[in-house]
């Protein structure tokens, strides 16, 4: 390999992208503006950056409302659900979890359509007793919720 | 690799209900094997309800989704027999999708 070959990207790499791409572009058109991946809040590794990634600190409200397990047995599988009162917190577009002690933060991004209902149920992964955080994006503002939630045995072990 | 997913959607009055378990390990890239080994992250990225040509709802993951993920989201609009489907891709250019209709 000469110097001129750095920086450049390997066929290998290539090909792999073009493959993940055309995955992509076999999913139907869309009826929103397709919102492209947060990588940066993805990649934080503390919540607080993780938080900021988003866009901006979330202010508590009471419309966000986050339902976890108050003991999970098993950190691997623990079911959460995120449900707002939309008489308070109107034209939500978006859905974000986060879990405080995870090595990343940020677990999942809804993006929610026009017309869908702000209703989400899905499991994640917890490492250990801490906070689960609920954000949800109203308007152009944060709003969040956070609920603790025990952790019996974690959610990274083999 | 084509991963298959169990989907169900169901009318619940002006809403309807849908429900998806998909199969997929979710490595978070940070687990060792027996021998010590790494094992490489593969975990779902991109996930999307659509109801006929129209996207419900569309999901950005990290590896924090547990395994064989399950997914519930209820919208507006559907009408019993129309499809809905679930489709995903991974960080290692996997697929899967499934699709029902509305009963």
């Amino acid at each position: 390999m000469n110097d001129t070959t750095k920086g450049r990207v390997s066929r290998r790499r290539l090909l792999n992208w073009a493959a993940a791409l055309g995955a992509l572009m076999t999913l139907p058109a869309r009826a929103w503006a397709t919102v492209s991946r947060p990588e940066t809040a993805f990649d934080a590794t503390a919540l607080d950056q993780a938080l900021m990634a988003l866009g901006q600190t979330p202010t508590r409200h009471e419309g966000v409302i986050f339902t976890t397990p108050d003991i999970a047995e098993n950190g691997a599988v623990v079911p959460i659900r995120v449900e707002v009162d939309q008489t308070v917190l109107p034209n939500v577009s978006k859905v974000s979890v986060l879990v405080e002690m995870n090595p990343n933060p940020l677990a999942a991004v809804f993006d929610i359509a026009p017309g869908t209902e702000v209703y989400i149920e899905t499991r994640v992964k917890v490492a250990q007793t801490g906070n689960l955080y609920a954000v949800v994006e109203s308007d152009g503002q944060l709003f969040m919720a956070s609920r603790e939630t025990k952790v019996t045995l974690g959610g990274c072990g083999g | 690799m084509a991963g298959r997913i169990k989907i169900r959607a169901q009318k619940k009055g002006e809403l309807t209900e849908v429900k998806a378990l998909m199969r997929h390990p979710m490595e978070t890239g940070m687990r060792k094997d027996q021998a010590g080994e790494s094992i490489p992250a593969h975990f779902i990225t991109e996930v999307a309800v659509l109801h006929g040509d129209q996207t419900v709802m569309q999901a950005h993951w990290g590896a924090a989704v547990s395994a064989n993920p399950f997914l519930g989201v209820r919208f507006q609009g559907g009408q019993a027999g129309d499809a809905v489907r679930v489709v995903w891709t991974d960080n290692q250019g996997g697929t899967g999708e499934g699709e029902t209709t509305i009963r």
